[in-house]
């Protein structure tokens, strides 16, 4: 089967790219657009390492087909920060130490993020069933719970 | 050392590496590519234990696309008669375990490996190579592989004068245990089981290997030790290590599992049977099935101990799962299971035993849980039999400065007490417990290590710092390197750049592991940054014309000592590092140290569970680590390496475990089905860093990151006991097990 051609957007700036019918969106995005922030740990929906959102939801991109990015938006790690400025909550994870090995970093990153746009004011709790699908295997979560929380306050205090 | 004057030394500062990590730009094992780079893929044993009669590669070898295939014959063969050490490893085992040679002894064994334009055309080759196996009886358990009629895996292994699965022996003795036990009022003897846990870093193994016409080789690959990787390879392929230069990628995890090489040595070699660059990524399917797992285990721990506490003998015999080839951490079961105690008599032996499942590796301090699993839960059934709070047992036999422990050495002041006693005053104990609601201790040691480290200080032209070390950083060694180098220059930490350094370019340095980073590279450094400051002196001294002995280093600065050595303006290190050249040339030292006097790591841990009796599932509510780290140089990643130590254990006490099938196959080769603590499993993980300095370190460092995995098993477990009044002798303490044992007492009631 010949190539598929993909108009997509990816971090705000318009993207083309050919891929199989079978490359998974993780692949491209690491193969192919040479954004390896996004990490490949299980390959199987289970570890969150390749935590991307499309048009806004948080997904796994080794469960995602690339051609079905046709025309949607991507967002990828690679586009959390504004240049020299870090994201509130990059900044929070290196304040507290919320990574150790980083591996999950840039996947845990990109669902906490989508966790505070959809609720700036979540509990513990919450925190934790929103990250459950992401797997950090160095850290006890509990500097990442507490960095989430911490940039949850600190941006509403801003606001 | 770590006062309140320290500027650096004890603060949280941002780790050097933190920004790229955050970003997405930090590379991986997998995040790298070479120009004309292929892949390489691994055909693997679909039988636990097969002759390999023959091979048959030439149908792949003509596929359109494919570059390389090999087998045994292409990786160097150690024969079996003669022991190759190469520090804890046997290469006879290592040149088997990357490629299977006489026999594959597990499913997933590899037994060829591809190299082909398309990680697509290198599937499709591996299933164009014929093996024709001889299928074998095969034996996964430690009761079935000690059996007198069991498959015999490796017939030139023999125990007690004929072959066996038995493939070595350890023992630690101290006094005379028969004696010891007949002083005892109350001797309780169990035994228990544990299941192999893998190490479960969420990066794969990964590599990229590129081999030139002339044999020099460039490995960039994710591991725990570039100069491993090296001479590994090196000697799985009689490459000169001069001619290998092992580039260390960031490591996304490895707790021991990457202490060894898998993929190097065969994308080396197809690199060099091709021509190209070669990247090997292992999927998680392979991981689970073909890389670590820590041993299983079986074991039986006795001990007496008498009505005012004081534990006068301890025995303790372990059988430990090897996998297919030679080589589990006994010494870390039998020699840390009892070294938390001043036991005056003691008995600890361990068998290594092999069987058809993939070959163990190290798992952070590893056998040691296994050794204090049983340990600490027979203390708590005598501690309960005397009727004495199972900390103060504790307390009272706790080994303290002098003691003799029973694997050898006399301790130094050490700080076990001390985390025994933050137990017992700590407010956690207070909270009151609900119902099905229960609360555990137990302890642990590790014994840390030293080794081999190199470092370089360089000061660079604008008066900044930049140290190389060979240690790849895993879990923030590098901010706690820029803590040390900025607090003995005095100087920001901002301006201090460290780098961990590839094989070419800095000396040797022994593995990421072992708890040795810290210590062992802190001394380094310390040593290069103290000869860096002599020669700043120097350099004043030369500038003011000055004996070198009147001038000082204080805050970043050269001082004249004192009024008699002259009236001079301090110089910067901006300063002199501008006048470098006038003054003798670059400025920068390295140290090459085989450093001693790790000294032992100890921690106690509390534990509060609650027990959901509907579905089995064991919940921790509560838990405080309770630990003696030496001197905390950057305590955020001290806490970092006790919490992360205490849900791994969590996750080893509750639910992590390979299943295997009727056929000898791993059933549970993946995270959804291999279930490791997620985020909503766990509670907040309490820490308190107890600082009893190593007085061998300069900054007092002691290992931290292995023992916070030794008490957690006997914790929890002990928890549970106080939850529900069930004593569990095996892990995982899963739903199903769980539920089985209420299921067992309502029947019995």
């Amino acid at each position: 089967m010949s190539k598929l051609h993909i108009s997509t957007i990816i971090n705000g700036e318009p993207e083309e790219f050919l891929c199989e019918p079978e490359e998974t969106m993780l692949d491209v995005l690491r193969d192919r657009l040479s954004l390896t922030g996004s990490k490949e740990g299980c390959g199987s929906g289970d570890c969150g390492a390749c935590s991307i959102t499309v048009d806004g939801s948080l997904i796994c991109s080794c469960l995602m087909l690339a051609a079905e990015s046709e025309g949607k938006k991507i967002e990828t790690i690679e586009g959390m920060s504004d240049g020299e400025t870090l994201h509130p909550l990059q900044q929070k994870f290196l304040e507290e130490a919320a990574l150790q090995c980083g591996i999950c970093t840039p996947g845990m990153l990109v669902a906490a993020k989508a966790l505070l746009d959809e609720n700036p004011d979540p509990t513990e709790t919450e925190v934790r069933f929103w990250l459950a699908g992401n797997l950090c295997r160095c850290t006890g979560y509990d500097k990442i719970v507490r960095a989430v929380l911490d940039t949850a306050q600190e941006i509403r205090e801003i606001k | 050392m770590n006062d309140a004057n320290n500027k650096w030394i004890g603060k949280r500062t941002i780790r050097p590496d933190g920004a790229d990590k955050v970003t997405g730009q930090a590379t991986f094992g997998a995040d790298t590519t070479m120009p004309g780079m292929i892949w390489g893929k691994v055909l693997r044993s679909p039988h636990a234990h097969a002759n390999i009669r023959s091979i048959d590669t030439s149908k792949a070898e003509s596929l359109p696309g494919v570059k390389a295939v090999i087998t045994s014959v292409d990786v160097t063969n150690y024969p079996l008669d003669k022991p190759v050490i190469l520090g804890i490893q046997d290469m006879r085992w290592m040149t088997r375990n990357v490629m299977a040679r006489e026999k594959a002894l597990f499913h997933g064994h590899p037994v060829a490996a591809v190299a082909a334009t398309s990680q697509k055309i290198a599937d499709q080759a591996c299933k164009l190579i014929e093996v024709d196996y001889e299928v074998l009886p095969w034996v996964v358990e430690i009761d079935d592989a000690i059996k007198s009629d069991a498959p015999i895996l490796h017939e030139f292994i023999e125990f007690e004068g004929k072959p066996s699965n038995i493939a070595g022996t350890l023992e630690h003795k101290k006094g005379d245990v028969q004696t010891g036990f007949e002083e005892a009022d109350v001797i309780v003897e169990r035994s228990f089981t544990t299941r192999p846990v893998h190490q479960g870093y969420i990066e794969p193994h990964a590599c990229l290997v590129s081999v030139s016409a002339d044999g020099r080789t460039t490995i960039w690959s994710s591991s725990q030790g570039q100069f491993m990787v090296r001479a590994m390879t090196s000697m799985l392929t009689d490459i000169p290590q001069s001619s290998i230069r092992a580039i260390p990628a960031e490591i996304g995890g490895g707790f021991g599992g990457k202490t060894i090489v898998y993929l190097e040595p065969l994308a080396t070699i197809l690199s060099k049977k091709s021509g190209r660059p070669v990247k090997m990524v292992m999927s998680r399917e392979e991981v689970m099935r073909a890389s670590g797992p820590t041993s299983g285990s079986k074991s039986t721990v006795k001990m007496g101990i008498k009505k005012d506490g004081s534990i006068v003998a301890a025995q303790g015999t372990y059988y430990l799962q090897a996998g297919g080839l030679p080589g589990s951490p006994i010494r870390g079961a039998v020699g840390c299971a009892f070294a938390p105690y001043d036991i005056p008599n003691v008995h600890a032996l361990g068998y290594d035993v092999v069987s058809n499942r993939s070959k163990v590796a190290a798992y952070r301090a590893p056998g040691a849980p296994i050794g204090a699993f049983a340990v600490e839960c027979v203390i708590d059934e005598v501690s309960e039999a005397i009727g004495m709070d199972p900390l103060e047992v504790r307390l009272k036999n706790a080994a303290k400065e002098g003691t003799k422990a029973a694997h050898g050495p006399v301790y130094p002041r050490i700080g076990y007490y001390e985390t025994v006693e933050a137990a017992l005053s700590h407010p956690h104990r207070e909270i009151p417990l609900g119902k099905l609601q229960g609360r555990g201790v137990a302890s642990g040691f590790w014994f840390n290590a030293g080794g081999e480290s190199s470092s370089q200080v360089n000061i660079t032209e604008d008066g900044n710092v930049v140290v190389t070390t060979g240690h790849p950083d895993i879990g923030g060694s590098r901010a706690s390197i820029a803590n040390i180098t900025a607090e003995l220059l005095g100087i920001d930490y901002k301006r201090v750049s460290v780098l961990i350094g590839d094989t070419a370019t800095i000396g040797y340095s022994n593995l990421t592991g072992g708890s040795r980073v810290l210590f062992a590279s802190g001394m380094a450094v310390t040593d290069s940054t103290e000869k860096v400051i002599v020669s700043l002196k120097e350099r004043a001294a030369k500038i003011w014309d000055i004996d070198p002995e009147a001038v000082d280093w204080e805050d970043g600065y050269a001082r004249p000592a004192g009024a008699n050595a002259g009236m001079f303006d301090p110089l910067s290190l901006e300063e002199l590092a501008e006048r470098a050249t006038e003054t003798g040339g670059p400025i920068g030292a390295g140290s090459q140290l085989n450093t001693a006097g790790a000294e032992g790591g100890f921690a106690t841990h509390m534990c509060d569970v609650e027990v959901d009796v509907e579905l089995g599932i064991v919940r921790i509510i509560r838990y405080t680590s309770f630990q003696d780290v030496g001197l905390a140089v950057h305590p955020s990643y001290v806490e970092g390496q006790m919490q992360g130590g205490a849900a791994q254990g969590i996750g080893w006490a509750l639910n992590e475990e390979y299943i295997y099938d009727s056929e000898g196959k791993v059933d549970n080769p993946g995270f959804l089905d291999y279930r490791m603590p997620v985020c909503s499993d766990l509670p907040m993980l309490d820490t308190v860093m107890i600082e009893v300095p190593n007085p061998k370190h300069p900054q007092g460092v002691r290992g931290v990151g292995e023992v916070p995995l030794v008490p957690p098993l006997a914790a929890i477990r002990n928890a549970i006991y106080d939850a529900l009044g069930i004593r569990f002798y095996g892990l995982p303490m899963s739903p199903p097990v769980v539920l089985e044992a209420l299921e067992q007492r309502e029947a019995a009631e």
